[in-house]
């Protein structure tokens, strides 16, 4: 795409609230970023960061499920939050569109591979089934799938966890929208397969100009992946910086763990330093930074400042921004005495 | 071959039902007025007086191949497939059942697509308003739609629709070709009591099924295809919540294809279950045995064909 550097998807202020029987469950408060033509933008973040539900809810997705979604999502300067479900439809799947972890579970089990494409193909566009069937079936040769005219006659169980992946692909891709979320997209293959998925990705991205959100908690996927990196933590972005600066210059304790929890062959006292402690509960967050309970660092701040000031989410350099009430001197020290990045 | 197996276990525990009964067979077969020479007589005649294992092989051959009961000149045939003679009018049991099966069949079929149609679709519509008021009221009219029996819906309507309002005749049993208007007259009330009280569950089911299936990724995965929501729920989630709906759809249509009893009792319709239980009251053994054979082979079919139909529903299940 020529102009990559226009803005494609601008989230600001997004709040996602379920009411349930246990009280209002926030699973997004105030989340905001802008997504670029053609680029990679990975949200990484515990299960219950509100990763994946605050994807699903600028897609539409959560509608009926009880959920009240406020904020503003313009896609290509049209906004989403509170735009007539009929419109957003006709975006889904046609320009925006979205894999899933469970390729066998995210396919409809009793149709043929080939008729979902083609019903996917047929939804956003006026022609007939043959001429449906022939773009179908170059997308499944794009994506990598073997005897194509055999595999689209067969039923998601006939084919291999990979294979399966690569039809969700060729599916989401088939429409050539310009924004595909991916959710996990390889958490459940196998390794030798994921890396095979994600060349695929990265392969069609490029031919395709399609801007990606990468919805992970694999650091290495974001390493390969990402062009920028959102870290969420109970509902919200606690760092936000471009993939380089999240691995060489975290700037918040739980970026931190997230780093330090990664496995290292070549450390030296190999044990794995997870964060401890669990994620918070959604329901009645509390009044400071959402992090503070399992935070090794509130100390550090003064007045128990972390228990009572929710950290905004501010700039540290141009394209940085964290949500800590730490200062840069003491994240430079805690970075240097815990081996925590790139070492100036 | 299962079905084969299932048939003939079936066909000899219903003909033991000749002596299971607290009486003697050939007593039964003739009147008040009986003299132990005459019961004698037909007891040969009949072949009772023969093994066990000879009447079953007979009574099997019968329905096969047809048979000749008595000897000498006083014989009668009995053409395939002879289920044998009614005990109390002499006639043949096979002529009865001939007569009485399409009744059923009528009134099997006609509930059968109201009370499919309409469950089906209440199904889906409160599956779609989970929740919501609309849900709460269909949930609630089925309930009682569910509890209520049959002999009361149906009383009920004869009492208000024919009697009272007299928007219908007094019902009366003609086939469709004979007079169409007056079997339409005659059918629509008995069709409406029994697809009420199926329509009720059929409702539940489908409701519940849709909602157990629209909470499964492939569901989320058509809605973010940009599939409309009516094609959403119409093909993609009721076509996995099929089978169960199949299932019981199947052996409730295969029950009711062997005899509607209290439905037909209550509208005089001369149907299948109406047979079974006049032969039950008078102790009309052959007739007895041949309608429990037909019921039964109505289930087993059903069966068989409720497993063909998952395979095609479910891709999963066919053979590789």
């Amino acid at each position: 795409m020529s102009e990559t550097d226009e803005v494609l998807l601008s989230v600001r202020n997004l709040y996602v609230e379920f009411a349930t029987d246990d009280g209002l469950v926030s699973a997004v408060n105030d989340l905001s970023y802008d997504l670029k033509r053609g680029k990679t933008l990975a949200i990484v973040g515990e299960s219950g960061s509100g990763k994946s539900v605050s994807s699903m809810a600028l897609m539409g997705l959560v509608a009926g499920m009880n959920a009240k979604v406020s904020g503003e999502v313009y896609f290509d300067g049209q906004q989403l939050i509170g735009a007539d479900p009929e419109s957003v439809r006709k975006l889904r799947g046609d320009r925006m569109a979205m894999i899933f972890q469970d390729p066998l579970s995210s396919l409809h089990p009793f149709f043929r591979i080939g008729d979902q494409l083609v019903e996917a193909v047929q939804v956003h566009h006026d022609i007939d089934k043959k001429q449906a069937q022939v773009r179908v079936k170059a997308m499944l040769e794009r994506v990598g799938i073997p005897d194509v005219d055999q595999r689209m006659n067969e039923y998601p169980h006939q084919l291999s966890g990979g294979m399966r992946q690569r039809v969700m692909i060729g599916m989401s891709l088939i429409n050539n929208p310009e924004l595909l979320i991916a959710d996990e997209p390889t958490t459940a293959l196998d390794v030798t397969v994921q890396a095979q998925i994600l060349e695929l990705l990265k392969d069609l991205q490029k031919e395709f100009g399609t801007a990606i959100i990468l919805i992970t908690h694999d650091l290495g996927v974001v390493a390969d992946m990402a062009d920028e990196v959102v870290v969420m933590y109970g509902g919200s972005a606690v760092e936000h910086a471009p993939v380089r600066e999240i691995f060489y210059e975290p700037a918040m304790p739980y970026t931190w763990g997230l780093i330090a929890s990664i496995p290292q062959i070549s450390a030296k006292n190999a044990h794995l330093d997870p964060i401890p402690g669990n994620p918070p509960s959604l329901i009645n967050l509390p009044s400071g930074c959402v992090f503070a309970p399992r935070c090794a660092f509130k100390q550090l701040v003064g007045d128990d400042l972390c228990e009572h000031e929710r950290p905004q989410l501010s700039l540290i350099s141009l394209e940085h921004a964290s949500r800590c009430h730490l200062t840069e001197n003491q994240r430079t020290d805690i970075r240097r005495a815990r081996l925590i990045g790139r070492q100036k | 071959m299962l079905m084969v197996f299932m048939l003939t276990i079936l066909s000899i525990v219903t003909f033991l039902l000749f002596n299971a009964v607290p009486t003697d067979p050939a007593r039964l077969t003739c009147g008040k007025t009986c003299s132990p020479a005459t019961i004698e007589a037909n007891r040969i005649r009949l072949g009772l007086d023969q093994p066990l294992i000879t009447q079953y092989l007979e009574w099997i051959k019968g329905i096969f191949a047809g048979r000749t009961y008595g000897s000498g000149t006083a014989t009668f045939n009995c053409d395939a497939p002879c289920l044998g003679y009614s005990f109390r009018n002499g006639e043949q049991v096979t002529d009865m059942i001939v007569t009485s099966l399409p009744v059923t069949i009528y009134l099997a079929l006609g509930a059968f697509v109201l009370w499919m149609v309409g469950g089906i679709s209440t199904g889906i519509y409160a599956a779609r308003k989970k929740g919501k008021w609309q849900d709460r009221a269909i949930m609630g009219v089925t309930l009682v739609g569910y509890s209520l029996p049959v002999f009361f819906i149906g009383i009920l309507m004869l009492i208000f629709v024919v009697v009272r309002w007299n928007i219908l005749p007094y019902p009366s049993y003609v086939g469709p070709n004979v007079d169409t208007l007056q079997f339409l007259q005659t059918m629509i009330l008995p069709w409406i009591s029994l697809a009420i009280l199926y329509a009720a569950y059929y409702t539940r089911l489908t409701r519940s099924q849709m909602l157990d299936t629209m909470s499964e990724d492939y569901i989320r995965t058509a809605r973010a295809k940009g599939l409309p929501e009516k094609i959403v729920l119409r093909k993609h989630a009721l076509r996995a919540g099929l089978t169960p709906i199949v299932t019981s759809a199947g052996l409730d249509l295969a029950g009711l294809l062997g005899g509607a009893v209290i439905t037909e009792y209550i509208f005089g319709l001369p149907g299948l279950g109406r047979l079974a239980i006049g032969a039950v009251t008078e102790y009309d053994l052959p007739t007895i045995t041949a309608t429990t054979l037909v019921a039964a082979t109505f289930v087993i079919v059903a069966n068989i064909v409720v497993d063909l139909l998952y395979a095609a529903i479910d891709p999963r299940v066919r053979l590789q």
